[in-house]
């Protein structure tokens, strides 16, 4: 018999998960079909450099199609719905998708909407979002313009996708405006939700000194009730007033709209529930979500779908042989933090582990919660490894799916692993 | 982490003042627990999101943040800063005796 296997989204974690199994599974053991709305893959960590005109947004796209292995199937179509009782998916365009097994890997979706005033006056003119290829662009325009003022970066609820780039955005403009000869006349501030600089105490305290070191002002635990473009100033729910001439916003992400169409299937914030060490959802044991479509408390970042593939991939193979599951995501995040200047830090941390400093992978390797010029090369490499290794579904060195601990200056809290 | 007494009971909590263990948690200590963030009296609309904050933390292991509980607790999020001015989830969390919920990674 053949497994039908139907993948939901064709970014980061649809791909790799589809090139994964097509490699495992013979033709005769497999149909793999990629659904996706449209066929344009964004390399999503590029659109950090668009504004700043250090990348151009074609340069950070290619079609989806492209990037999956002979023997899967693409279908460009919206999803309508899944029917989870019925084990089928139904697409906008009129067809209907039995499976076996289903893969969801929408990621998360943009929803400025929800916040009063943030799609009003001003959008796109002096409050943007880098988050999309478009925002990105126009935001380019707007910092070349830019001379004077205050500049706020605002992130208006978490969760967000690869929550250290409102940071780096920061850091970038920065650098962007010294070079400019203009930072002494534009104040930087970062208007956030949480209680620091980052989610992560030890991390949080290193990347607040740099905002510090760096005159960047940080406002913390404002909660963005509306955003008034015409005025330029943020309000607050407690009423707080963060004014601004430029605003760059992250807006509030929910997942996939198709999910709030299928019954059962998301949360309220259209996320699927998912085990956070299996993988597999908590809606049918049928369903099995990479990426930032589940609802995991890990990073919504690529480097973390990129080790949740491992995991996927093998248990949707063992649920396909009535195998039992493996625990095997340890939640683990790795990212380079870009701060200007041909530096960059990079962070490596799991559900258990916070960012530490010391080395990665091993003692001899890249600098741990340290700016670095090798960083930074290695932010720039990985974007060729994204589109030639990552996507393709192959092992990286040193990139292996379980955090190691060899480097680090920490007592390991479980057994050390083997490599180092 | 401290233990203190709160309505006559013994409780451990972390430095950033929130229950460790929120089985110790009654609901007679609430109105205390509430002064100390500065909130007199709990009406009707402070309990249901009290009630709602230890529901969905039985439930899914970790209490909503501000978002999720305009969504779902029928509270929005307007009223919930009325009610909690200084921050509804951790407030909220820290009156309902559950941890800092952990939305946020």
């Amino acid at each position: 018999m053949t497994a039908r296997i139907v993948i939901l989204g064709g970014g980061t974690g649809g791909t790799l998960a589809a090139n994964r199994l097509r490699r495992h599974y013979k033709a005769g053991e497999a149909s793999i079909v990629v659904v996706d709305q449209d066929d344009r893959h964004v390399y999503q960590p590029g659109l950090l450099f668009v504004p700043f005109g250090l990348s151009d947004v074609d340069d950070i796209v290619r079609p989806r199609e492209r990037q999956l292995r002979d023997g899967v199937e693409f279908v460009q179509s919206e999803i309508d719905h899944v029917d989870v009782e019925a084990h089928q998916v139904h697409l906008t365009r009129g067809d209907v998708l039995d499976y076996d097994v289903l893969v969801v890997a929408t990621g998360a979706r943009l929803t400025p909407e929800e916040t009063v005033g943030l799609t009003g006056e001003g959008w796109m003119e002096r409050v943007f979002t880098f988050y999309t290829p478009e925002g990105a662009g126009a935001l380019a325009g707007a910092l070349a313009a830019f001379d004077h003022g205050r500049l706020v970066v605002n992130v208006v609820d978490m969760p967000i996708k690869c929550p250290v780039a409102p940071l780096e955005f920061l850091f970038l403009a920065d650098w962007y405006f010294t070079e400019r000869g203009v930072r002494d006349q534009i104040q930087l501030v970062y208007a956030t939700p949480l209680d620091g600089a980052f989610t992560k105490p030890i991390a949080s305290r290193q990347l607040g000194g740099m905002l510090e070191e760096r005159g960047i002002e940080l406002v913390t635990e404002f909660n963005t009730g509306e955003v008034d473009g015409a005025d330029g100033r943020l309000v607050g729910y407690d009423e707080r007033e963060v004014p601004f001439d430029l605003a760059v916003v992250i807006p509030l992400h929910g997942g996939a709209a198709f999910v709030g169409r299928s019954p059962g299937l998301g949360d309220a914030l259209d996320f699927v529930p998912t085990d956070e060490r299996t993988l597999q959802s908590k809606v049918a044991p049928d369903i099995f979500v990479i990426g930032d479509a589940a609802n995991i408390p890990a990073s919504k970042a690529g480097s973390v779908t990129h080790f949740e593939g491992e995991t996927l991939v093998g248990n949707v193979v063992r649920f396909l042989s009535g195998e039992p599951l493996e625990a095997g995501f340890d939640g683990h995040a790795n990212c380079f933090i870009e701060t200007g200047y041909h530096k960059a830090l990079l962070i490596d941390f799991n559900y258990e582990n916070e960012p530490m400093p010391g080395h990665y992978p091993a003692k001899v390797g890249l600098p741990l919660l340290k700016e670095s010029r090798l960083n930074h090369l290695g932010k720039l490499l990985f974007q060729s490894v994204y589109w030639h290794s990552l996507l393709p579904g192959r092992d990286l060195p040193g990139l292996g799916s379980v955090m190691p601990t060899a480097g680090k200056q920490i007592a390991p809290t479980t057994t050390a692993p083997k490599e180092g | 982490m401290t233990t203190d007494t709160i309505a006559g009971s013994a409780v451990d909590r972390n430095e950033e003042g929130f229950f460790t263990d929120p089985t110790q948690w009654t609901e007679e200590m609430a109105p205390e627990l509430a002064r100390a963030e500065g909130i007199d009296a709990l009406t009707d609309a402070h309990w249901t999101v009290i009630r709602f904050m230890r529901s969905e933390y039985f439930d899914k292991g970790t209490g909503p943040t501000v978002r999720m509980l305009g969504k779902t607790s029928g509270v929005s999020v307007k009223e919930l800063y009325e009610l909690f001015p200084k921050g509804p989830a951790k407030i909220a969390a820290r009156i309902a005796g559950i941890p800092k919920p952990r939305g946020c990674i």
